[in-house]
């Protein structure tokens, strides 16, 4: 199966990444044969197996229903969570105009 | 006096106990290494600061009779995949260029507390994505290690972890932090002639460390020699509520049970890892440690793992698919870098700060884990990979009836040249043949200096365990380690 270029854009746009011209056609035919590669996983009989969900195999915990149980992912920090923003104004981070 | 950057973790910690040095002298001549060292590149930013306030607060401990930690005046480097608080944090990418974590990661917090201190943060593959180190924002780490014969050819570390591989083999630090994702501790430490481990998926908490392929990334040392490594991980392995799939089983005294004495004990040798070209240096360097391995009483048993050529192209559907799920947070709003072009809506944003931030890998493989995880090609790709690693995982179940550590090489080849690779992915990916089956099945896994090859470059030899038996791989290391008699070292040319 060859992968086209309008798929490769239209994986990048899902991406959130822009491409050019010159990048798509680059991204093509590694992209295709990356893909050739890895089809020969189709040839591994896999009927009756189920698919791994968890490597190490143990229960989900629930943290006590405590606010700020762990200070370090706990809130009241607005300042500290802002601080590396490219962009923050009144308290929040900022992003050029959603509604026109 | 022997220079004090010829020696590691332990001999280091012991001998600031004992006083045989103060951890200050050990700060200042591992800081004055580092900065003697830039031709490597190794280090992305350098912190001698902080490795003198760490080592004077040892030294006022000890002077006040207070209990010394485990890691007490030990300088170490820690791959630049850790967040650090207020110390850049970039994963060697461009994207989070500037980023000064709030907080400190769980494993690096908890090497703080056992008393190590920080040299700086190395170099590596951009968010850990490559076997060569060639993916960096920040530049190519060159190995410190030679080809024999006058070569000056520079030779790729390993990676991702090769500011840590190369950092270690040139003593600019007694030891380093990896992590291994596909096999990241391992390649680089066979590549530069050190010892890696990494250990069973949830034994070292993920939480601070960037995040690549959350099912696979596991944190772990790398050093000179398989004590140090013991004593490192038990520093750095622990139950962490934060990280979701933290162990909550306690930390074995791994350091203090280790045993050479292999009688009673089976090694595997997995026949499908004979493979077809791998370079005859490698394959006698395995037959090597498997005499070694008898010769420390070991009883050396034939096994199979059937499904060892499926584990790479598995491993390239499961990493980028998770990688193009975590990655989606660098968006240019939060922190890192923002690219916004004059009139740019959002979405504009978003796409020119990914596509300027990402380095040619990183891009890729979102792209490649984006259209495998995408409407219509999900069972094809990540069902099928998921279901091959249930069998990978069930390979090792059942190989391990049979055996009690199993033994490979570490890597396919000696370390390459840089630019060899860099032309073909898929050549590049072929390196992790021999260490992303065990990756891929969570089980503790290490590389151990085994010799060097005609050319003088340092082979590996990896052992695999059960999970949770990191006790068993560190002792079959030892039993290597001790008759292989590694104790080569690069020359000094930078």
């Amino acid at each position: 199966m060859s992968v086209t270029r309008e798929t490769v854009a239209k994986i990048a746009k899902l991406a959130r990444i822009s491409m050019d011209e010159q990048e798509l056609d680059r991204m093509v035919p590694e992209f295709n044969s990356i893909l050739d590669w890895v089809e020969q996983l189709g040839e591994v009989d896999t009927s009756g197996v189920e698919p791994m969900t968890a490597v190490m195999p143990q229960a989900l915990r629930l943290r006590a229903d405590q606010v700020n149980a762990d200070p370090l992912t706990g809130g009241g920090i607005r300042d500290r969570v802002l601080a590396n923003a490219p962009d923050a104004e009144h308290g929040f981070f900022a992003v050029p105009k959603v509604i026109e | 006096m022997t220079d004090i950057t010829e020696l590691g973790v332990k001999a280091l910690r012991d001998g600031v106990a004992d006083g045989a040095f103060s951890a200050r002298e050990v700060a200042e001549a591992f800081n004055a290494n580092v900065a003697a060292a830039a031709d490597l590149n190794a280090f992305i930013v350098t912190t001698p600061d902080a490795a003198l306030a760490a080592a004077d607060k040892v030294d006022a401990d000890r002077a006040a009779g207070k209990p010394l930690g485990k890691m007490a005046g030990v300088p170490i480097g820690m791959k630049d995949l850790f967040a650090t608080r207020g110390v850049q944090t970039t994963a060697a990418s461009h994207i989070l260029e500037g980023f000064r974590p709030e907080y400190e990661s769980t494993v690096s917090q908890k090497l703080w507390d056992a008393g190590a201190g920080m040299l700086g943060k190395l170099n590596l593959d951009q968010f850990a994505m490559g076997s060569s180190n060639e993916t960096s924002h920040f530049g190519n780490v060159i190995s410190p290690w030679r080809r024999a014969g006058g070569d000056t050819a520079a030779l790729a570390p390993g990676g991702s972890s090769g500011g840590s591989s190369a950092a270690v083999a040139a003593r600019l630090c007694p030891a380093a932090t990896g992590t291994d994702t596909g096999g990241s501790i391992r390649q680089p430490a066979a590549f530069t002639g050190i010892s890696g481990i990494k250990p069973t998926y949830g034994r070292c908490s993920r939480w601070g460390i960037v995040a690549f392929a959350s099912s696979l990334d596991q944190a772990g040392p790398m050093a000179h020699d398989v004590t140090d490594c013991a004593i490192m991980l038990e520093s750095m392995a622990g139950f962490d509520p934060k990280d979701s799939t933290s162990l909550d089983l306690p930390v074995p005294d791994w350091s203090a049970a280790l045993n050479a004495d292999l009688r009673g004990k089976k090694v595997g040798i997995p026949r499908e890892y004979r493979m077809d070209g791998t370079d005859a240096e490698i394959l006698k360097s395995w037959d090597d440690g498997i005499a070694w391995l008898k010769d420390a009483g070991a009883e050396v048993v034939d096994i199979s793992l059937p499904h060892t050529k499926a584990a790479l192209p598995a491993y390239y559907i499961v990493a980028p698919a998770e990688a193009s799920s975590n990655l989606a947070r660098y968006d240019g709003v939060r922190y890192g870098l923002r690219d916004l072009p004059q009139g740019a809506n959002l979405q504009e944003m978003y796409a020119a700060t990914r596509a300027a931030g990402f380095g040619a890998e990183v891009r890729r493989r979102i792209l490649l884990g984006t259209y495998v995880l995408s409407a219509g090609f999900y069972d094809a790709y990540y069902t099928q990979a998921m279901k091959v690693r249930a069998l990978i995982a069930r390979d090792f179940a059942q190989a391990f009836e049979q055996c009690d550590v199993i033994l490979a090489p570490t890597t396919p080849t000696a370390a390459f040249a840089l630019g060899e690779n860099q032309d073909d992915p898929l050549a590049m990916y072929l390196n992790d043949v021999f260490s992303v089956p065990a990756s891929l099945a969570g089980l503790p896994a290490m590389s151990v200096p085994a010799g060097l090859n005609s050319q003088g470059l340092p082979l590996g030899l990896q052992i695999i365990g059960r999970a949770l038996d990191e006790q068993g791989v560190l002792n079959a290391g030892l039993a290597i380690e001790q008759r292989a008699g590694f104790s080569a070292k690069p020359d000094k040319w930078w």
